[in-house]
């Protein structure tokens, strides 16, 4: 088959000394990043991009760097949810309720243990899936036209404003914020400038990284200053450090759904690896019914959310690397990451750029197997990093994160500016406003923009071509229902529970 | 409250957006769509979006209280301070200011604070600038 031959020529780009000792880094790197408290995926890919642009990796190492960490950062998460009840990111939430009574039941090694496996299960199960799909996809995708693209970038804005928390409108705004950060400076087609109000910085409108650092690294600098949580609450790991076989037999089948179930969430745009852990955690709590021991140290209720949130978070590259339309926030931070590069992400990425997508996703493999390797004998080292303190790592991101930025845009404004959308974010996020549909409005706006302007171009100005096709016509009808449906769900459980 | 006060300062953002984009001026275009209409369509959904939240907020937001908000506000003048003497002072220099400033924020003591950012300015210009090629300032003020 194709693909493997693919396959192939991708485990040897992502093999290469310099790729693999990437991987590692960052594997190790995104586990620290997500077992903190605070900082996740989203946070540890925006800090190390810069730095990787800055130090000139080429394409495809940098986003297997980043891929990495990424990964690293769904395996992180699970440590201080376990040990601390505190999530370290958000796909770990459900991870708290059966792995915090766990550990404090002296059974944190197996809790550990179990959803290690079940993180590297999930994530080679979509792994395999995006090698088996992907190319499929994009070779559909081909077919798009501008009127068609514009259609699936509306229907991505309106999957995560459904899907996201309960608030469509925040959620919405938040897209539209970011899509109209984008319009800043000088407009490719006609070489006017937009809304730079006469600020030559400006005119090249606002980058990237300064928007990702300072929405994602600034904002959580400030965000973290009130968040307190007690060092001293970590269990210690004793008894058992690895599950037995009849735990392994009891968790196996709940592995293989919530891996199936998770990698079809993370396909849809928009849906991350929150809402992933979440459906899976309550379908196998459900299907267990009473001889569960869901909610009291149940290892089902470990294996399920790790499985889930891991295949999820794999997942949602085949919308970004097939339609370059990203999955989750953190994928909107890669393609832009791509798009630093010059390289156009959609269906031809495929086709024009193989090592870049084969080596990607051939480091997803080489990346689960190094942290799953990595993430059990080390676990004690881990842990220990929950100790560091915030007087000391909150300096060090702060540090980083300037570095970053001015290796790739040396200059005071884009600093400032960075400190300046560091606080919009911290107003935003105390606002409950989601910060990853801003970043995939911004990320998603160059595009969106130039295909309504092509699609209107061929049709003379007749909008009537944005609903053409056939497949047009189904992507709007997607995203209605992606908006609406929600709303009518809320609405009915609100009238039945106004019945009762 | 809150979200009703980001609700209407918003709306004064959308309101500028379009005057700014109507009165642009467009010497010519080739395409039946010019610059303008993806910007004001944008700011008119924003505005929907933002009188939705006018009409109905969410529940009040728990801002930080004096001590803590007094800290914050301290972070961030630091943090504008940092960006604008960054080339200035250079790398290592106004690191090690920061990194003091922050962790004192953060409840350091002063002198761990301070070798912490010592070391941090110096060793991160060594690695960063000479190691990894990620050109980093020394500062101006040296000359």
């Amino acid at each position: 088959m194709d693909s493997f031959s693919h396959l192939g020529q991708g485990f040897l780009v992502a093999l290469q000394p310099v790729n693999f000792l990437l991987a590692a880094i960052g594997c190790f790197t995104g586990t620290v990043l997500g077992l903190l408290p605070g900082l996740g995926p989203i946070n540890g890919v925006a800090i190390l991009l810069p730095l990787a642009f800055a130090m000139h990796l080429p394409p495809e190492s940098a986003l297997i760097l980043l891929a990495a960490v990424y990964m690293g950062c769904e395996y992180g998460g699970r440590i201080s949810a376990i040990l601390l009840n505190v999530p370290g990111d958000a796909g770990a939430i459900m991870t708290t309720i059966d792995g915090h009574p766990m550990a404090q039941k002296g059974r944190a090694g197996i809790a550990l243990s179990i959803s290690a496996v079940s993180s590297f299960a999930g994530a080679i199960t979509a792994t395999i899936g995006i090698a088996l799909f992907a190319p499929l996809l994009a070779k559909w995708a081909l077919k798009f036209g501008p009127a068609e693209y514009f259609a699936l970038m509306v229907f991505a804005i309106a999957t995560m404003g459904g899907m996201l928390g309960g608030k469509p409108a925040k959620a919405l705004l938040g897209c539209f914020i970011g899509l109209s950060m984008a319009m800043v400076g000088i407009d490719s087609g006609t070489g006017v400038y937009r809304l730079t109000f006469g600020n030559v910085h400006l005119s090249d409108g606002i980058q990237f990284i300064v928007v990702v650092i300072g929405l994602f690294a600034i904002s959580e600098i400030l965000v973290l200053l009130e968040r307190t949580y007690v060092g001293s609450q970590v269990v210690k790991v004793s008894g058992r450090l690895l599950f037995n076989t009849k735990e392994l037999l009891l968790a196996a089948m709940t592995v293989v759904r919530a891996s199936l179930m998770g990698f079809g969430i993370g396909i849809l745009p928009g849906a991350g690896a929150t809402v992933a852990s979440a459906m899976a955690y309550t379908t196998e709590k459900h299907l267990a019914g009473e001889e569960g021991d869901f909610g009291d140290g149940d290892v089902r209720g470990v294996a399920a959310p790790e499985a889930a949130n891991n295949a999820s978070a794999c997942g949602s590259f085949i919308p970004m690397l097939t339609l370059g339309v990203p999955g989750s926030g953190t994928t909107a931070v890669m393609l832009g990451a791509l798009t630093l590069y010059n390289i156009t992400p959609g269906p031809l990425l495929f086709e024009n750029q193989p090592d870049i997508v084969w080596g990607l996703i051939a480091s997803l493999f080489i990346a689960n197997v190094i942290l799953v390797v990595m993430n059990i004998p080390l676990i004690g080292m881990f842990t220990r990093m929950l100790s560091i303190p915030n007087w000391i790592l909150v300096p060090l991101i702060t540090a980083v994160s300037f570095i970053g930025v001015y290796g790739v845009h040396s200059g005071t404004f884009d600093l400032v500016l960075m400190v300046v959308l560091g606080v919009f974010g911290y107003i935003l996020r105390k606002l409950n406003f989601p910060t990853a549909p801003i970043i995939l409005g911004f990320v998603l706006a160059e595009l969106m923009e130039q295909n309504l302007r092509r699609a209107l171009a061929i049709s003379d100005g007749d909008p009537g071509i944005l609903f053409d096709s056939g497949l047009s016509i189904i992507l709007w009808g997607m995203a209605a229902a992606a908006l609406l449906v929600p709303i009518f769900l809320r609405f009915r459980t609100r009238r039945a529970a106004a019945a009762k | 409250m809150s979200d009703r006060i980001f609700a209407l300062a918003w709306l004064c953002v959308c309101a500028l957006i379009i005057t700014r984009m109507w009165l642009l001026d467009v010497p010519f275009a080739y395409e039946p769509v010019g610059p303008k209409a993806f910007p004001l369509i944008l700011a008119v959904l924003m505005a929907a979006c933002s009188v939705v939240l006018l009409a109905r907020p969410d529940g009040d937001v728990a801002w930080p209280q004096l001590p803590l908000l007094g800290k914050g506000a301290a972070l961030v003048v630091v943090l504008l301070a940092y960006a604008s003497f960054f080339e200035v002072l250079g790398f290592p220099l106004s690191t090690a200011v920061m990194v003091l400033a922050v962790s004192r924020i953060y409840g350091g003591r002063t002198i761990p604070g301070a070798l912490t950012g010592v070391s941090i300015g110096v060793l991160g210009y060594l690695i960063f600038d000479r190691l990894l090629q990620v050109s980093l300032p020394i500062g101006r003020i040296w000359g």
